[in-house]
């Protein structure tokens, strides 16, 4: 047999026992996530049944008036409550560009936060100790989510640790009261809740630049400032893209934090399909309002990429 | 060396941003007072016993360790075929297969809760701790490829060839020379899926049906301000917990890379 043969023999061998092997994981993801997302989107183009799905095609639940139907012992609908699409819903329209707005403050509050810390544990922790330094960071990450969202509450409450802490200091003298049950909240227990996701990736990506990169800047005469600027920046940029990627996606669909801590102006778009499935039993109108999420998502987070799309050719971090 | 002095003294101040809600867990844990508020009112640890004494409490308990064991077990099961076949294997329509297996990594939870959600509710499937555990290896296979995929690749694959040449068969190869080289990655795998099936709310909280779990109960308990302080000494415990797990599976981890000879590159994730 021919030398290519046997290499095409063994690429066909390697491709079967590769599908073979990637079978299990991908059959699951098929069924429970495939599948499920497609029936999302079916969804939203059904009518509202109360507590069941109308085989019914519409768009309402995203333009325009829509009706949830009764259906008569006869088969007939009878419209019954009616309520406006995501996109002419106002309220709902309020809420998604909030959701936006919050992400977006949050990501770059993280990020920006973040950047020197792992500037810190890669360029000036001794190599034995950055593993400690990761780890003390990533610690608090693990530790009960909804434990550490009510904490943030008890700090920045009327009576919290924060008012109390500052009125004995007496750097105010009445409690702050912007810090609480509103967006602002909201932003700062997210960007404490997300703090490991935004190191972490920017680390990885600075311990990969060579340093003599950094050392010739300097040699031909760049200050420190302008070799950060025009070297280690950009060489970090894969990382930060992937820091903002981190946070932003998870952040816009969070629903703990805004229940908690964000009173009635700090909802988010989580807490509106949350109300629809759970509580008014309207499955369209959920899935509508969850598939324009996922369109805004996806859409803000490609048109990032795109943006920094020079930072990310070569690599594939 | 000011830069220096200047962003560890950063750095720490981040780190006290971090810690700042952990480190008054315990404050309020054995704090006799109802009032989650300073100034503190004793010492007491009478929330301990009564976390110990509530049914309710240990039921949930219950349920999250039976979903978080499944779940590690299953996500690592499924993380490790993925994986090889990710390292080892060419195939057809390899990124789009991966990137789907790996999407539960860069889609709102919500998402993933709903359209499960869904699905069960359109097939008519009754909501239990077992449709928990569906949705929470979904979210854990991911990280589970991620820890397993590096230890597979820092695998030689001369080892492997050289087994086969010695007459073992595919199956021995892969369970006499790859499973014990890629034992620490498959136990800091188990541990990272536990921990955050352990953690997960909102998949829960829409499909556990009227078997709370853990996060769902403590979640429930926020609205009763006299169940606060029990709430604070199990988030105590829940933290000495996972700290212990981390160190763990770090140990673990860090053993895994000393054993194929790799440098030390950082934490999880």
């Amino acid at each position: 047999m021919s030398l290519q043969g046997l290499k095409r023999r063994r690429a066909r061998s390697d491709a079967s026992s590769g599908l073979m092997l990637v079978s299990p994981p991908a059959i699951y993801a098929v069924i429970l996530l495939a599948a499920p997302l497609v029936l999302l989107l079916l969804y939203s183009f059904l009518t509202d049944g109360y507590l069941s799905i109308i085989w019914e095609f519409t768009l309402c639940n995203y333009v325009g008036e829509c009706a949830s139907m009764q259906q008569n012992a006869d088969g007939t609908l009878t419209p019954t409550t009616p309520y406006l699409g995501a996109w002419s819903d106002p309220v709902v329209r309020a809420v998604m560009l909030r959701s936006l707005g919050i992400a977006v403050a949050v990501t770059v509050a993280t990020v920006v936060l973040a950047f020197p810390v792992a500037y810190f544990v890669s360029f000036y922790v001794k190599p034995g100790r950055k593993s400690m330094w990761l780890f003390l960071i990533t610690i608090p990450f693990w530790t009960s989510y909804l434990i550490r969202v009510f904490l943030w509450k008890v700090i920045l409450g009327y009576n919290g640790v924060l008012n109390s802490g500052l009125l004995g200091l007496g750097l105010i003298e009445e409690p702050l009261t912007f810090i609480l049950y509103n967006a602002n909240a909201v932003v700062i227990t997210l960007a404490h809740a997300y703090a490991p996701f935004a190191i972490l990736p920017i680390f990885v990506a600075l311990e990969k630049i060579d340093r003599s990169l950094l050392e010739a800047g300097q040699d031909l005469g760049e200050s420190r400032l302008m070799t950060f600027w025009r070297v280690t920046l950009p060489l970090a940029m894969p990382g930060v893209v992937a820091a903002v990627l981190i946070v932003f996606i998870p952040v816009i669909g969070d629903y703990v934090t805004p229940q908690q801590v964000g009173g009635p102006e700090g909802r988010m778009v989580a807490n509106m399909i949350y109300l629809q499935y759970l509580r008014l039993d309207n499955y369209p109108a959920g899935s509508a309002i969850a598939v324009s999420a996922m369109v805004l998502v996806t859409s803000v987070s490609l048109l990032f990429l795109f943006l920094n799309r020079r930072f990310l050719k070569g690599s594939k971090g | 060396m000011k830069a220096a002095r200047l962003f560890k003294g950063y750095a720490l101040a981040y780190l006290v941003f971090l810690y700042a809600p952990i480190i008054l867990l315990p404050l309020f844990a054995f704090n006799d007072g109802t009032i989650i508020a300073f100034p503190l009112q004793g010492f007491t640890t009478k929330w301990f016993e009564a976390m110990w004494n509530n049914v309710t409490l240990l039921k949930a308990v219950k349920n999250s360790l039976i979903i978080s064991c499944s779940s590690a077990v299953l996500a690592t099961c499924l993380g490790i075929f993925a994986a090889r076949a990710a390292t080892r294997y060419k195939f057809p329509a390899k990124g789009a297969i991966m990137g789907l297996v790996m999407l539960p990594l860069v889609l709102p939870e919500i998402i993933v809760a709903v359209s499960l959600f869904g699905v069960l509710l359109g097939l008519g499937i009754p909501l239990t701790i077992w449709t928990v555990i569906l949705g929470h290896v979904l979210i854990c296979t991911p990280y589970t490829i991620a820890i397993l995929n590096s230890s597979f690749q820092s695998l030689d694959q001369s080892l492997e060839e050289a087994a086969i040449d010695l007459g073992e068969t595919q199956w021995s190869t892969f369970r006499l020379i790859i499973l014990p080289l890629v034992a620490p990655g498959i136990i800091s795998s188990l541990l990272i899926s536990f921990t955050i099936s352990l953690d997960e709310f909102i998949i829960a909280f829409f499909l556990a049906g009227t078997e709370p779990t853990l996060p769902v109960y403590i979640f429930s308990q926020f609205r009763f301000p006299a169940k606060v302080p029990e709430i604070m000494a199990l988030g105590t415990i829940l933290v000495l917990l996972s700290v212990t797990l981390l160190a763990i599976a770090e140990y673990f981890r860090r053993r895994g890379i000393a054993k194929s000879g790799g440098k030390d590159t950082g934490g999880f994730l």
